[in-house]
């Protein structure tokens, strides 16, 4: 399947996802509610067969937390870019992915450990670099830490 | 005295205790600690601590530029410094569309190559050791010093190089690099031969090797197990071959794939790559094309505003970079998606069901490097 018709086929998914222009990847912007029902959809259907997560991710745009998914099917060899935004930054969630991708098991760890995105359903969602103890998540913009951060 | 005999024994074959891996042990090639769940000396369960060598990477990449941040990639994966500091070059030369020399593609490509031959000679000498034969580790570290005394000669360190800038190199190549890697080629082509007689065709090793730690081709690609530990379960992950970069579409290597994905599959995969990329190496060397070693570039890079990805095949897998940039002279955000983060959530997997001896050796050919899991 070529780019465009991959377009087609995804927006024919999801009818409210956003198309993002980017120069590498198909992107697009999910409703966090609908992000689960695309993720089965995506690995399972067979012209689709995204069965390979190959990164997962945070960033902390400031306005928003958002969870950058980059996905490639080994049969097919297409990608995409998914994203998925949350404004509520102190219980912002979003439905873990990792029964569909066992890799998202570990990476979401990391990411609610160093951006503080909490995901739903998540077996085992636990700090994974940082201490149990440790007060904030150390990549959010608006983090402060006197002590341990030498600024240039 | 009667009443202690009389004391009721636990019956340690049933029930089930936690023992602490690590953080301090040699198997573990670092600082990592396994809580192993265990029943008599059978593995239950398994659950990774990470975090001991965090230095917090993408958070010190946030303040620093992107000539600055190549020598932050060097301490990840350290055995494939050459490798990480290549993801870096390729995305800032991508993003600023800067064309590099062909001479510089060359050159990357071949010491990318001699880094991958190194790195898996460590590993092969470290996981003989781990199976209980120290002679490996000897022969191991004596030919990996050959390319090590190579890369010295021509940039003068042996570990952490950042010998790769954006646009181009630090500076040319040594007048013998080329008489040097072919030297060394022809002498290693030898001694490989060493290494199949001592340690691949050893019984006790192949008993302990064969059968143990199965990783299917489905739970490969849904744990996003990459590299020969990916290979051997059948999962084309080649980054090379999937999505070329440097001269690697110029040449011709395989891409072998395994079929059993135990343990001792994920050994021979290493050793075939070793030849794979003596052969790789062979084509190139003598087709160095003249000219500079570097491309002009700013004396600040500022990347334009958007959203970047790069991977590339490092020793242990597929390495990813992907930064978001605001224009601004250091990325807003980086992510380094590191091949051994994801090799190490497979272990629980995989190591479940086995003897806590086939531990050892299960965790030595998946081939962690702990600076690259926790960044």
């Amino acid at each position: 399947m070529d780019n465009a018709a991959l377009k087609e086929r995804i927006l024919g998914l999801v009818p409210d996802a956003e198309y993002q222009e980017n120069k590498q990847f198909l992107t697009f912007i999910i409703p966090p509610a609908k992000m689960y029902d695309l993720a089965v959809k995506l690995k399972n259907e067979a012209d689709l067969a995204f069965d390979f997560l190959f990164c997962l991710t945070g960033v902390d745009m400031v306005k928003f937390l958002e969870v950058v998914y980059h996905l490639e099917s080994t049969t097919h060899h297409h990608q995409i870019e998914l994203k998925v935004r949350t404004e509520d930054r102190e219980n912002g969630a979003v439905d873990t992915v990792c029964d569909i991708w066992r890799t998202a098991e570990f990476l979401e760890r990391e990411v609610f450990d160093l951006l503080g995105i909490r995901f739903s359903n998540h077996p085992d969602l636990r700090r994974i670099f940082l201490e149990d103890g440790w007060v904030g998540h150390p990549l959010r913009k608006d983090y402060v830490d006197e002590v341990n951060i030498v600024e240039f | 005295m009667k009443e202690i005999i009389n004391l009721p024994v636990k019956n340690v074959e049933e029930e089930e205790y936690h023992i602490n891996m690590g953080p301090q042990h040699p198997s573990t090639h670092g600082v990592l600690r396994l809580v192993v769940s265990l029943q008599g000396e059978i593995v239950k369960s398994l659950k990774p601590h990470c975090g001991y060598i965090h230095r917090g990477i993408e958070k010190m990449c946030e303040k620093d530029t992107y000539p600055q941040i190549i020598h932050l990639t060097d301490r990840m994966d350290y055995l494939s410094a050459h490798i990480n500091n290549h993801a870096v070059c390729m995305l800032v030369e991508k993003a600023l569309e800067v064309e590099v020399p062909e001479r510089v593609t060359y050159i990357r490509t071949i010491i990318d190559e001699l880094n991958r031959i190194a790195s898996h000679q460590l590993w092969w000498c470290s996981f003989g050791m781990d199976m209980g034969g120290l002679t490996c580790f000897f022969y191991g570290l004596r030919d990996r010093e050959k390319i090590l005394d190579i890369f010295e000669e021509s940039f003068g360190s042996r570990l952490l190089h950042s010998y790769y800038t954006p646009g181009g190199l630090m500076m040319d190549i040594h007048p013998d690099f080329q008489k040097n890697v072919k030297a060394f080629i022809k002498y290693f082509r030898k001694k490989i031969k060493d290494y199949d007689d001592l340690l691949t065709g050893n019984i006790i090793m192949q008993l302990r090797t064969k059968g143990v730690g199965i990783l299917t081709k489905e739970d490969a690609i849904s744990y996003g197990v990459t590299g020969p530990s990916g290979r051997a379960s059948g999962f084309a992950c080649d980054v090379r071959k999937h999505h070329p970069y440097g001269v690697y579409d110029k040449t011709e290597f395989k891409e072998i794939l395994g079929t059993k994905g135990d343990t001792f599959e994920r050994y021979m995969m290493r050793m075939h790559e070793m030849l794979e990329s003596m052969k790789i190496i062979e084509q190139l060397i003598d087709n160095i094309p003249a000219g500079d070693y570097k491309a002009k570039m700013k004396a600040v890079i500022k990347l334009p505003a958007g959203e970047y990805f790069q991977r590339v095949e490092a020793a242990r897998g597929e390495l990813g970079v992907y930064v978001v940039s605001d224009g601004n002279k250091s990325p807003y955000r980086m992510k380094f998606r590191s091949p051994n983060f994801s090799n190490l959530s497979v272990l629980d997997h995989i190591s479940r069901g086995c003897k806590i001896a086939d531990l050892v050796a299960i965790g030595g050919s998946l081939d962690y490097v702990i600076p690259d899991i926790d960044r």
